[in-house]
């Protein structure tokens, strides 16, 4: 083909991704559009990569980088399809971590191939080079940690130390960097790369380290934003267009999307980041205390309770997604509703591991969305509630976010589920949750224990319903 | 010194340096009213189009010659491609949930 001609399409084709990088990104802030932009974006991205295949591949043996490419894309688009198709609702979160994971490993390795291919490029390249590696090698080793520690795989540690260790790690990789960038050691440029690479992969494993589970949402989506990032840094590497807006667009809209998840969990971002969640500083403050005694109450007990109220809030929480019991919530809800009970549902907006993690959750179990109240909307309606019914949700409950200044969750919005006028908690035992704090609702007078695996009590509960 | 000099009198880097700019605020302004509900969805789409990342390692694959750039540039285009795939199919999975709602 002409070669004015390849590379006005090429340039389209990257004008089209770009351009529908952008109206995707805006549809999907959208509730009624969402899906749709999604689905834009991916035909853009689509086309962007086809005509990179087709119209800026060649040189000496085009068939062999063929036969590698389509290789890598076709493993790479089967075993991704199916690992997203098959991934079960409860593991989105670390799914979203891992695929981010491969991404900031991809930028690595464009880095490490460019640098292999030539180790004293012109500096701008070099600066790029250098610094997108940085950043890809800190996004996929810290994502690998979340990835780990969302699925338990990896448990909390805070090291000790851990922020000076931190801060002499970026010292040292700054200063590699600028040895390496400023030529003052070109006998040792190799080493020093290699160096700078295993210092970063260090400094992401020590970043998310510490991070306690409950903020992990807020740590991914900053990952993510870091990957853009990178991305964007290959944009400068090949004066590729599409590469620079899709990179920039995500590194900006991450930073601002993370911004605001702190906002919904009223933490700020510093915060986040340095005072970790510590299970085992909290769990020593939480065991001084003396707290008394809980009451346990039947499930027949419930079942009367819940059956003569005019209003009962369901309070779902991570417990009901690992139970699967969503589908057995909803038909709890609708034989409630039979008996003329109104039923709602107080969604908190960090309950589960995401923030809109329940949202998605309930509406794969058909529950609908008028039944759906948002924190604010769900506290104006507690006075009026007269059973609140919570599902293996714990942190968003504790009213030490409230009361206890020396909480870790000290400020975070909750469900003031004890306006109520009975509370029934479901949880597997009296072991605190996620963010290991101990939540002295459980011992309060108003509240009642109901223990056992969300899906089996529902079952069971829904049965005594039925006797009733 | 000669670095910074250069970052902005050459045209093409003063033009990418334009793009980046605009990209920002773009980025800022096009997400900054979302509800709390599509955060995640949202992470997600985003977390897909950082894959466009595919890009690059195709580009350097294309430049490849020996085995080392070659394995690695095969192992790129792998996860690249896992992001840009993974993360899109996610994303729709997500929002399908929102949409079977919706016709109810």
């Amino acid at each position: 083909m002409d070669q004015n001609i390849s590379t006005l399409i090429l340039n389209l084709a990257y004008l089209i991704g770009s351009i529908t990088f952008i109206i995707g990104l805006k549809m999907l802030s959208h509730p009624e559009t969402a899906r749709k932009g999604n689905m834009i974006a991916a035909v853009g991205m689509s086309i962007a990569i086809l005509g990179t295949i087709f119209l800026k591949v060649g040189g000496d043996n085009v068939a062999i980088k063929y036969a590698i490419i389509f290789g890598g894309l076709i493993i790479g688009t089967v075993v991704g399809f199916i690992a997203a198709k098959k991934v079960q609702m409860t593991a989105m979160p670390e799914m979203v971590s891992l695929f981010n994971g491969m991404g900031g490993a991809c930028a690595m390795l464009i880095s490490l191939i460019e640098f292999h291919i030539d180790d004293k490029p012109a500096i701008g390249k070099l600066v790029i080079i250098v610094l997108g590696m940085i950043i890809g090698t800190v996004s996929f080793a810290g994502s690998i940690i979340a990835w780990g520690k969302l699925n338990g795989k990896i448990k909390d540690k805070t090291i000790a130390g851990g922020q000076i260790i931190n801060f002499i790690l970026f010292g040292g990789i700054i200063i590699l960097s600028t040895v390496v960038i400023g030529g003052f050691a070109p006998d040792l440029t190799i080493y020093l790369f290699y160096g700078i690479l295993s210092l970063a992969a260090i400094y992401g494993i020590l970043f998310v380290m510490p991070i306690g589970g409950a903020d992990m949402p807020v740590v991914i989506s900053l990952l993510n934003s870091f990957t853009g990032v990178a991305a964007a840094f290959g944009g400068f590497l090949y004066d590729n267009p599409v590469m620079l807006t899709g990179g920039i667009l995500v590194g900006s809209a991450g930073t601002i999307l993370t911004i605001l998840m702190c906002k919904a969990m009223n933490r700020s971002l510093k915060n986040v980041l340095i005072g970790s969640f510590g299970g085992a500083k909290a769990g020593v403050a939480g065991a001084a205390k003396e707290q008394g005694n809980f009451k346990e109450i039947s499930l027949n007990d419930t079942a009367v309770l819940m059956a003569y109220a005019q209003k009962v809030m369901i309070i779902p929480g991570y417990g009901l997604a690992v139970a699967q019991a969503q589908h057995t919530c909803h038909e709890l809800e609708k034989i409630l509703g039979e008996k003329g009970v109104e039923v709602v549902y107080g969604i908190h907006p960090v309950a589960g591991r995401m923030p809109g993690h329940m949202n998605v959750l309930l509406a794969e179990a058909d529950v609908p969305y008028e039944k759906l109240l948002e924190m604010e909307d769900a506290n104006d309606q507690m006075g009026s509630t007269n059973v609140v019914l919570i599902l293996g949700a714990n942190d968003v409950v504790n009213p030490a976010a409230k009361e206890d200044p020396t909480s870790p969750i000290y400020g975070m919005p909750i469900l003031e589920v004890e306006k109520a006028e009975h509370v029934i908690v479901n949880k597997r035992s009296m072991k605190p949750g996620y963010a290991g704090i101990e939540n002295e609702l459980f011992f309060r007078p108003k509240t009642s224990m109901l223990f056992g695996d969300a899906k089996k009590v529902l079952q069971n509960l829904i049965a005594e319903l039925k006797q009733v | 010194m000669d670095f910074i000099l250069h970052l902005f009198t050459d045209p093409a880097n003063y033009r990418l340096i334009t793009i980046v700019i605009l990209s920002i605020f773009l980025g800022i302004e096009v997400i900054s009213r979302v509800p709390a509900v599509l955060h995640t969805p949202l992470m997600s789409g985003a977390n897909a189009i950082h894959g466009v990342v595919i890009i690059g390692a195709i580009i350097v694959m294309g430049e490849a010659t020996d085995i080392f750039s070659q394995v690695l540039g095969f192992l790129a285009v792998v996860l690249g491609t896992l992001n840009v795939v993974g993360g899109f199919v996610v994303t729709d999975r997500m929002l399908e949930m929102f949409d079977k709602k919706k016709k109810k």
